[in-house]
């Protein structure tokens, strides 16, 4: 070949466009490699780089307040994404298998807390606990508090809406045959659900569980408002430090909540590509009847 | 015969749409029976009502006599070989057959021994470990079958299982599907729109129109009997001359002559009378004409070469007709312009009466 294939001089757009795309990154990730390389730094004053040390990583683990800002999310985090992922599926399951009256209006409604404005959300949260809570000590003459349950109960009242639009993708894709012929081969609706459907969603279920579990251990403003006094999340409790001044220790404690959300993404793209069917079709002679 | 299954006046709307109109349709224990119609005409529909996924809007349906028609599908003696196959991606081939018998709550060791018998016999033993996406199409084909044929159904319904494959493995497939109905002796539900499917694997055809079931009978009686415009028209070629019914067993063509056909229309009554091309013969005009036969002067007007036959299109009294002559050493073949007369013997005329 005497014609380089496909290799020819770059124009001038071209070279902008790339120019462009290294600005982008610049700008996403220079914030997230200054987060990480202070967060080692020995230093009290955050600017002031002396030398690389651990030390910040320690005195987070040393921290009461640290650990039981972590302990409440991990609390919080789990329950609503264990509770928010049952309920986000049967949602979407109901939405996209069965017809049912209501139905039409149900299916806009479910999706309405991803597009409500957090605060907006929060304010809401806020006023329906105050006005329940009221209500429950009218009747038994007690009331419930503010803490741990009111933030898992919000969270799963957001989370739910996003567990539903990623399963419902997924089932939405699902050959509806199959559970037919799951049908036809004697199962009831409970086998075939358990036996093909589930299986073939799981991929969505998981990733809708891990958007979820990500969307709970990174809420502030929802949290914050419902949170009531002493039930802080590591979020929250990070916010409130910033409010007094930036220190290396809020850089230690960010830098692990990155960590941690990066690896549940991660996750969740190995499992929505997991079932990925590939088809490898065998060429195969003309049958050999 | 015992009914295998029987619809009694069983109609299915969508809404507005009336996909089945009042079907009445009795299908023998152990018969290989074909739905045949254009695409839209409710076959599917009508196979679906039988396997328990759509429900009659009104009327009966029985399997062995007994009334299924809202049951749930896992409770009919029925099983289905889909369009798409709809094997079950994550499980293998070995799995996606036993999977039936392990929801009747089979034993394992009998489930595994009916499995590979199913299989040997769809000869794909070899692949049993394969998942579904491995196969080719002919397999995953005979995948759904055995997984079907594996629970001994009372009736086996098929939608078009062979329409997703080229026209060899296609034919192969049907004749291994005929043989099969026969080694195993389970009554097969088949649903095609392809005439010639039908006419090579049935017993008997039920053609379907517009949610009607227009017409029921064997494949020579459907083919050579035609009782309506439509079903003549649907399945091959065929002419059809206007004419007017005299008594009982003659009619007379537009040229005045009087044709022998039995049929039951009364006196006067304007009719078709359908003949296939390969039912008439073309004589030279000074031929003689054996007798008894009755015969039709024309034109030769183009010919078409198809390997096997002759294809002529006649100019004649009664309008063009299609004649189909073999291509052997006997058999005349004529010019374009060159005078004939077309000629049938009188059993070769059906007489539609719409
Ligand atoms: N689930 C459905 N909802 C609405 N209309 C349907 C549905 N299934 C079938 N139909 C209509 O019923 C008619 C018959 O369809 P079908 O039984 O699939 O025909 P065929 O299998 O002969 O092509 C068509 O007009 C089709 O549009
Ligand atoms: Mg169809």
């Amino acid at each position: 070949m005497t014609i380089a294939a496909g290799v020819r001089p770059k124009s001038p757009i071209e070279r902008l466009l790339a120019a462009n795309s290294w600005l982008v990154y610049a700008f996403f990730y220079a914030p997230i490699f200054l987060l990480i390389a202070l967060s080692f730094n020995d230093n009290e004053n955050v600017g002031v780089w002396t030398s690389a040390s651990t030390r910040w990583y320690s005195e987070m683990f040393q921290q009461d307040d640290v650990m039981r800002a972590l302990r409440n999310s991990l609390i919080v985090a789990s329950v609503s994404t264990l509770i928010s992922t049952l309920l986000g599926t049967a949602a979407a399951i109901s939405l996209e298998r069965f017809r049912f009256r209501g139905q039409r209006v149900y299916d806009g409604l479910v999706y309405l807390p991803i597009i409500i404005p957090d605060v907006t959300m929060a304010v809401m949260l806020l006023l329906f606990f105050a006005q329940a809570f009221n209500i429950i000590d009218g009747l038994f003459g007690s009331k419930p508090a503010f803490g741990l349950g009111t933030i898992s109960l919000a969270h799963i009242a957001f989370n739910i809406s996003f567990v539903a639009v990623v399963v419902r993708a997924r089932l939405a894709q699902l050959d509806s045959s199959l559970e037919e012929a799951a049908a036809d081969l004697y199962a009831t609706r409970w086998q075939a659900f358990r036996y093909v459907t589930l299986p073939l969603i799981m991929p969505g279920v998981a990733g809708g569980a891990l958007l979820a579990l990500t969307l709970s251990l990174d809420d502030v403003v929802v949290t914050s408002f419902v949170a009531g006094p002493g039930a802080t999340t590591l979020p929250v409790y990070v916010f409130g430090l910033v409010r007094r001044g930036v220190t290396p220790l809020i850089n230690a404690v960010s830098t692990v909540m990155l960590a941690a959300s990066m690896a549940l993404v991660l996750i969740s793209l190995f499992f929505q590509r997991g079932t990925g069917t590939v088809a490898i079709t065998e060429e195969e002679p003309l049958e050999e009847t | 015969m015992t009914d295998s299954v029987k619809l009694t006046g069983v109609t299915k709307r969508f809404g507005d749409v009336l996909a089945v109109d009042d079907l009445h349709l009795n299908v023998a224990d152990g018969e290989f029976f074909s739905l045949l119609g254009p695409s839209g005409c409710g076959k599917t529909t009508t196979l679906r009502m039988i396997a328990g996924f759509e429900f009659p809007t009104s009327g009966s349906l029985t399997i062995r006599g007994q009334e299924m028609a809202l049951n749930p599908p896992n409770e009919r003696p029925v099983n289905t070989v889909f369009q798409s196959y709809a094997l079950f991606p994550h499980m293998t081939i070995e799995e996606n057959v036993g999977f039936g018998l392990r929801m009747k709550k089979v034993a394992p060791a009998d489930i595994a021994q009916r499995v590979k018998r199913t299989l040997d016999m769809v000869q794909l033993s070899h692949r049993a470990s394969a998942s579904p996406s491995q196969l080719s199409g002919g397999q995953q084909q005979r995948v759904a079958l055995a997984r079907a044929l594996v629970n001994e159904p009372q009736v086996l319904l098929l939608d078009e299982p062979l329409g997703a494959l080229d026209l060899k493995l296609r034919q192969a497939m049907q004749l291994e599907l005929k043989d099969l109905q026969q080694r195993v002796g389970i009554t097969f539900i088949y649903v095609t729109h392809d005439q010639d499917e039908a006419l090579t694997m049935s017993d008997r055809i039920g053609v379907m129109s517009d949610g009607k079931l227009l017409q029921v009978g064997g494949p020579q009686d459907i083919y050579e009997h035609p009782r309506s415009r439509f079903v003549a028209d649907f399945i091959g070629e065929i002419n059809l001359m206007p004419a007017v019914a005299v008594d009982r067993d003659s009619v007379k063509l537009l040229d005045g002559q009087v044709l022998m056909a039995p049929h039951d229309a009364p006196a006067g009554r304007s009719v078709t009378v359908a003949i296939r091309p390969e039912r008439f013969t073309l004589f030279r005009p000074d031929a003689e004409i054996p007798s008894g036969r009755s015969s039709i002067a024309g034109k030769v007007i183009r010919r078409i070469y198809h390997g096997d036959v002759f294809l002529y299109d006649v100019d004649t009294a009664e309008g063009l007709l299609e004649v189909k002559e073999e291509n052997r050493p006997n058999v005349e073949v004529f010019e374009i312009d060159s005078q004939v007369v077309v000629s049938w013997s009188p059993s070769a005329a059906t007489v539609i009466e719409d």
